[in-house]
């Protein structure tokens, strides 16, 4: 491949959109605290989401925990483990299809809700639409990575694109060996790397609201009345929320 | 002893006559936005009936409150956290848009713009949920004055719980209205399931609030919430709740609800509780035995040693004076007619009911003989058996001993002030017999019947200067004014349909106090 194309892709293009997904993470919590929400639908629609929804969602968090293995750790670690190279292979396969599959049905099902049930659809911003594009993308390259990386040709990842991908975070990028990488892992990372920069606009950002620390905090919490009485602080989140009761 | 204030009211049942006027002005001051066209932080109920939204008090349906385990503490009815945060991509027991109703609007236009034509042209009703043409099947008040009763009552659960034999003659003979708002428990369960930790009690008069800043969506605290009161907002996403007119309470107001009451029913005022009391008394085994635990969490605010523990709570003077005047105090642990919604449900609700006679009255006025005479009106509620369990199962878990003591203070309140009325010997013997005394039937008089506004509103304002011993302030800038230099930019574009913008500064003070026992 070109070299300036391949570093405008492989160099240029991750550092922009992890530029835009850090600060843009950073600017929408300092400014839309109010907007950051899951903006479930199941008030209008359950009996879909019940399946589509864990599927999808438990599918992911799976996805994302093969990600990090498979990118953040290098060969020698898990070899120190004492997992061989067909023993990681057949895993990664394993559980990588498994959990592919549940998010291929989940996003499914998902999609169809949200375009087939008329309330679901009618609270869909132009921003869900583009995410739900952008994430299909990524999901729909991402299998096809296990497909034709894993099962139908071999391409070991774990020599090329996870040494690119580490390589980013310790300012020594690699484009050639994301160059050499097949089509479609090429494509998923290309199409990821947009997706993490509209991340921060959209009601993805509800990812880092895990609340992990309901574990732990106690049942219920007591705080001081807000002590700025009388005192505009400008306008709140819920003023601009616009009027649905217009007759459509 | 840690004293704290807890902002309470009381609704006496007795004078409700459904007007829903505390309905419709909470709705035009709170809930006329879009995403909140279902929801009615006040509603008032007919009773028997299936409540909004319907047969919320099912909670082998619903699973909100808390349910005693038999190790002795409380858990979640809607299940452990780790049930509540594995089953967070969907909640598996969340009431849907046709369990509260489908809002709707009429398509109003056409009746002006429709040409002309033979027939009046009609404006037809259009769903705000999905914008397309509707049949109206149902509303937050569907059931009122029991319409539909003989298919639609059997759905109640507290119907269904007294037994079915009585039933109808139970339909034929009794009804009243039960205004709901949020209870403002002391022991929260909406509080305890939210997995993000936006809901909160506040320190100063235990007033529930949502952080709408802190509120992801998680949806939790609706099913846990066993009064259904959290609602979410499909708009912006977040659950919202009856703020107990905070703004309007600070500074020494009313809520609108109690405010705009034509009946004059609304009681709000200070009790004090002991804050390690609380679980204790929610955990106690004998469901009967939670109505006298919630009682006695109820400190007595004429007690120099609750005094004392007030003021080193730091709780102001003006405060603890008005916790003395409180007419819910007197309603609940004086004249002991008060009783709370469904104990049962242990989040010790803070919304209390004072049970109704007039039902009773009307059953003994229609026999012919005298309703206001004491051995009449004391026999009728031994004997009109099926309204008092019915009450019973409202108010105290199903025991119908307290109700029968409410009911027969108020009967003899009836009694003793009709003799003073017609210029007759009062019969000192009608107080005794309730356990009361002759002017303390005259106090409770003024406070039930003549109702003044100083006596049914003891609401003393927020003091700013407590301000300064918060370690919560300090987090805004003054220059964070609208249109200030500090003032925030508009928030992400188009992210959420709803227009996320927020300006200024928000603090996100920590939470101060921890409850000693935490049960899991």
């Amino acid at each position: 491949m070109n070299t300036t194309l391949g570093t405008v892709l492989w160099v240029i293009v991750p550092y922009v959109c992890a530029a835009i997904f850090l600060v843009g993470h950073y600017w929408r919590y300092r400014y839309d605290k109010f907007g950051w929400t899951t903006r479930s639908t199941q008030i209008y629609e359950s009996r879909l989401l019940r399946w589509g929804s864990p599927l999808f969602h438990f599918g992911m968090l799976a996805v994302i925990g093969g990600h990090v293995i498979g990118l953040l750790a290098p060969k020698g670690w898990t070899a120190a483990l004492g997992i061989t190279d067909e023993g990681y292979h057949v895993m990664a396969v394993g559980l990588g299809l498994a959990a592919g599959l549940a998010v291929v049905v989940g996003l499914t099902l998902l999609i169809l809700r949200r375009r087939m049930v008329g309330p679901v659809f009618r609270s869909t911003s132009r921003m869900d639409k583009l995410m739900y594009a952008g994430l299909a993308l990524v999901v729909l390259t991402g299998t096809a990575n296990t497909v034709v990386g894993n099962i139908i040709g071999h391409y070991d990842y774990r020599e090329g694109v996870s040494v690119w991908f580490r390589g980013l975070f310790f300012l020594d990028p690699h484009p050639e060996l994301m160059g050499a990488a097949p089509f479609t892992f090429q494509a998923h990372t290309l199409t990821s790397s947009v997706l993490f920069a509209l991340w921060p606009f959209t009601r993805l950002v509800h990812v880092f609201s895990v609340p992990i620390g309901y574990l732990w905090r106690p049942y219920v919490l007591y705080r001081s009345r807000d002590t700025r009485m009388g005192e505009r602080r400008g306008r709140r989140g819920w003023e601009n929320v616009e009027d649905g009761s217009r007759t459509p | 002893m840690r004293v704290m204030a807890q902002m309470a009211m009381v609704m006496n049942l007795d004078k409700c006559i459904g007007c829903h006027t505390c309905s419709v002005t909470c709705k035009q001051t709170w809930t006329n936005r879009a995403g909140m066209e279902y929801v009615w932080f006040n509603n008032v109920e007919t009773r028997p009936g299936q409540g909004y939204p319907r047969t919320y008090e099912d909670q082998e349906r619903w699973k909100g409150g808390w349910t005693r385990k038999s190790n002795g503490r409380l858990a979640l009815r809607s299940g452990s956290r780790l049930k509540n945060l594995a089953t967070i991509f969907a909640s598996p027991t969340l009431p849907g848009i046709d369990d509260y109703y489908e809002p709707w609007t009429y398509d109003y236009r056409t009746l002006t713009d429709a040409p002309l034509q033979e027939h009046t042209p009609v404006a037809r009703p259009k769903s705000l949920i999905s914008g397309r043409d509707m049949a109206i099947r149902w509303s937050a008040n569907w059931d009122d004055n029991l319409a539909g009763a003989p298919e639609l009552a059997n759905d109640d659960p507290v119907l269904r719980k007294v037994s079915d034999k009585v039933k109808l003659e139970f339909e034929q003979s009794f009804m009243f209205y039960l205004p709901r708002i949020c209870e403002h428990c002391l022991n929260p369960s909406c509080a305890a399931a939210c997995p993000a930790g936006a809901i909160y009690k506040r320190n100063e008069d235990g007033i529930v609030l949502v952080d709408q800043d802190r509120c992801r969506g998680w949806r939790k605290c609706v099913t846990a919430c066993p009064y259904k009161k959290i609602y979410f907002n499909h708009r912006t996403g977040k659950a919202e709740k009856c703020t107990f007119c905070y703004p309007r309470i600070e500074v020494g107001m009313p809520t609108v609800c109690a405010e705009t009451c034509v009946g004059r029913l609304r009681y709000l005022g200070l009790v004090f509780y002991d804050m390690d009391a609380v679980l204790p008394a929610a955990s106690v085994e004998d469901e009967h035995e939670l109505l006298d635990a919630q009682r006695h969490l109820i400190l007595d605010p004429e007690d120099p040693e609750v005094i004392r523990s007030a003021e080193k709570e730091g709780i102001p003077h003006d405060w603890i004076e008005a916790a003395r005047r409180s007419p819910v105090h007197s309603l609940i642990n004086e004249y002991r007619v008060a009783l709370p919604l469904h104990p049962e449900y242990r989040t010790m609700p803070m919304v209390w009911y004072i049970p109704p006679l007039s039902p009773v009255v009307d059953a003994v006025s229609e026999t012919g003989e005298d309703a206001e005479n004491r051995n009449n009106l004391f026999a009728a509620i031994e004997s009109l058996r099926i309204p008092v369990e019915y009450l019973a199962e409202l108010f105290t878990a199903g025991d119908t001993g307290p109700v029968n003591d409410s009911l027969q203070r108020l009967a003899a309140m009836r009694s003793y002030m009709r003799d003073i009325n017609l210029g007759r010997e009062t019969d000192e013997e009608i107080p005794r017999s309730v356990g009361m005394d002759g002017e303390s039937i005259h106090r409770m008089y003024r406070l039930l019947a003549l109702a003044k506004y100083e006596d049914r509103y003891v609401i003393p304002p927020a003091h700013a200067e407590q301000a300064h011993s918060l370690e919560a302030y300090a987090a805004g800038c003054s220059l964070d004014t609208e249109g200030g230099p500090g003032m925030g930019g508009p928030g992400a574009g188009g992210s959420s349909r709803g227009g996320p913008v927020t300006g200024g500064k928000v603090s996100l003070p920590t939470p101060r106090v921890r409850r000693p026992e935490d049960g899991e």
